[in-house]
């Protein structure tokens, strides 16, 4: 994989992340000669090998289904950046 | 100094009202004024908070309390920018938090809380536990205390220089590649990365949710043990914590080493390890011949595609971690006309370069069209290395290496290029990978400069007993972990 096959700006939009063009062009550098090293991992047969999600692998884990304490309203919004009314606010979605 | 004291030490001079919890924490906060400008392992701390803990302590100590009922009663330990303390502030090392306080506790932290600990401090970290240096943080850069031109190592440098230079009598860290071990070693301290599932990890800002663990940083192998048992236990707000009992670890102290054997990986005799560090491994590992341990030649044929699998599975995990932080429900907003624009803004301003290239990296990986040939692939590299681990375990009970390659660099030495970064935690990331424990503990000096060493041991799923077992007999019998950076005293 090299840099100019590496389309930053896309990816950057999947990530809702904004770039300045220096950080495009730094990124898409460095990202390049990462994803070169990676590619060792191609060397590999990994026919028939299972992957591993977690080390310790756990199944059906479920709590009892109880009423209990939970954060309180004015906890949750108290650290939003606006909000009014007990809710959150944010731009207008559907005209 | 009471600063200067181990757990063990303290508690015992607690218990014999030989000094109070207010002492002890006002000494903590006088050492931090002294050398915190140097050093920068806190990005801030609450000192009315923390004496009114000590109080609190010291009332309960009179009231009869022993340590028998609360381990780490008027035990001051500071905690990583990483774990929720009800009303304190939580930053990530970053600014996209802004000016977020935590609305409840981390489990670890409650459990510190009825432990009796004292409870205090924000220390600094790579942004999002994201770096090996702790030059990642908006908050500033933290400092070796064995030579300010140096870094103390990362994710958790604050952590590891805290304890390192007295700051706090132990601390909390985080693990998700070497984060806890790595610092401990390149600062002189203890670090314990934990088994997977055997910390709780709610409370704690997500990274990597398949190779975090929160550990302690500790002065010596005795403390780990203590505050490991403290920490750990099944919690049911944590899905991936293992109900499995927890030991009384220093219980298993003894020193006995007879029958035991130790494994010496030999894909870990790489290029770009260092003499000075190869001596002191070696020199261990006469030690522990000499201990009775039997030392056994392994090997983990998949060492060196460790840091490929590590940086697209811990990156994959962190972009989608991450996604939370959009600027609605906490934190710093930078406004848009619509709401991807007020993600996308928020995100760009709100992270530093080393987060946003892993959250590009982690997006790619998992993009469509890329999935099987890099993450996929990855998860079935991660089974091979298990495996390599669980073959290793059959024949010996611990694994030992360095923990690092090279002692403490310089400030800036490698921030500019970040694949020689990531290399730098060729020893420790594994362990992450494999699910499996492991410590670091003080094992020699480099000379000229004088800049510690870290021995690493690794040991099976659930062993933390007998790795702290093994840790400790070798620390009985060496004084590496007694040895104090100048500015210490100065």
């Amino acid at each position: 994989m090299s840099a100019a096959q590496f389309d930053v700006k896309y990816v950057a939009h999947l990530a809702r992340l904004h770039l300045t063009p220096d950080e495009e062009k730094k990124l898409g550098e460095q990202l390049g000669g990462i994803l070169g090293y990676i590619e060792k991992l191609k060397e590999l047969d990994v026919t028939n090998v299972e992957p591993t999600a977690h080390a310790v692998p756990l199944v059906n884990v479920t709590r009892p289904d109880e009423v209990r304490p939970s954060l309180l309203h004015e906890d949750a919004i108290r650290n939003a950046p606006a909000h009014a009314n007990g809710l959150f606010m944010v731009p207008k979605i559907v005209e | 100094m009471l600063n200067q004291l181990t757990i063990h030490e303290l508690t015992a001079k607690l218990a014999k009202r030989e000094a109070s919890a207010r002492e002890v924490t006002q000494s903590c906060l006088d050492q931090i004024a002294r050398v915190d400008g140097n050093i920068h392992a806190f990005i801030s701390h609450d000192s009315a908070d923390a004496l009114a803990q000590a109080d609190a302590a010291d009332q309960a100590l009179a009231a009869g309390t022993t340590h028998a009922q609360r381990p780490l009663l008027g035990v001051p330990v500071a905690v990583k920018d990483v774990l929720a303390v009800k009303n304190q502030p939580l930053n990530c090392g970053s600014k996209i938090l802004g000016r977020f306080i935590s609305p409840y506790d981390a489990t670890v932290v409650e459990k510190l809380k009825a432990a009796g600990a004292i409870v205090f401090g924000r220390l600094n970290m790579d942004e999002f536990a994201m770096g090996s240096s702790t030059e990642n943080s908006a908050f500033g850069i933290t400092r070796n205390p064995w030579d300010i031109t140096r870094i103390p190592g990362g994710s958790s440098g604050g952590s590891a220089a805290a304890v390192t230079a007295d700051e706090a009598i132990a601390t909390l860290g985080s693990d998700t590649g070497g984060s806890i071990r790595q610092p401990a070693a390149l600062c002189g301290c203890v670090g314990l990365k934990p088994t997977y599932g055997r910390v709780s990890r709610y409370g704690l800002v997500a990274f990597a949710s398949s190779l975090d663990q929160i550990g302690p940083f500790t002065k010596d192998v005795q403390d780990a043990a203590t505050v490991l048992r403290v920490i750990s236990g099944h919690d049911g707000r944590d899905s991936t914590s293992v109900p499995q009992p927890v030991p009384d670890y220093t219980a298993g102290l003894t020193g006995n080493l007879k029958g035991l054997k130790l494994g010496l990986p030999k894909e870990y005799l790489i290029g770009g390890l260092a003499p000075a560090v190869k001596a002191a491994v070696d020199a261990a590992v006469k030690q522990y011949e000499r201990l009775g341990a039997e030392i056994v030649e392994i090997s983990l044929p998949h060492t060196d595609y460790g840091v490929s699998v590590y940086y697209i599975i811990a990156t994959a995990e962190a972009s989608a971690n991450l996604a939370r932080f959009d600027g609605i429900r906490y934190g710093a907003r930078v406004d848009g006309a619509d709401p991807i624009e007020l993600y996308s803004r928020t995100r760009g301003a709100g992270f530093g370069a080393e987060v946003k290239r892993r959250i590009i990296l982690g997006t790619y990986v998992l993009s469509s069209g890329y999935h099987d040939a890099y993450y996929l692939r990855a998860q079935k590299v991660r089974t091979l290395i298990r495996n390599d681990f669980l073959q290793a375990f059959e024949k010996v009970d611990a694994i030992v290496t360095p923990t690092t390659p090279t002692a403490a660099f310089k400030i800036g030495e490698k921030s500019d290029d970040p694949l020689q970064m990531y290399l730098s935690d060729i020893y420790t990331i594994s362990c992450n990978l494999a699910g499996i424990c492991g410590i670091s503990l003080p094992c020699g000096f480099t000379h000229n400069p004088k800049l510690p060493i870290g021995l690493q041991l690794l040991g099976r799923p659930f062993g933390e007993e007998t790795l702290l077992k093994i840790a400790h007999a070798y620390e009985q019998a060496t004084l590496w972990h007694k040895e104090k950076p100048p500015i210490t005293n100065r």
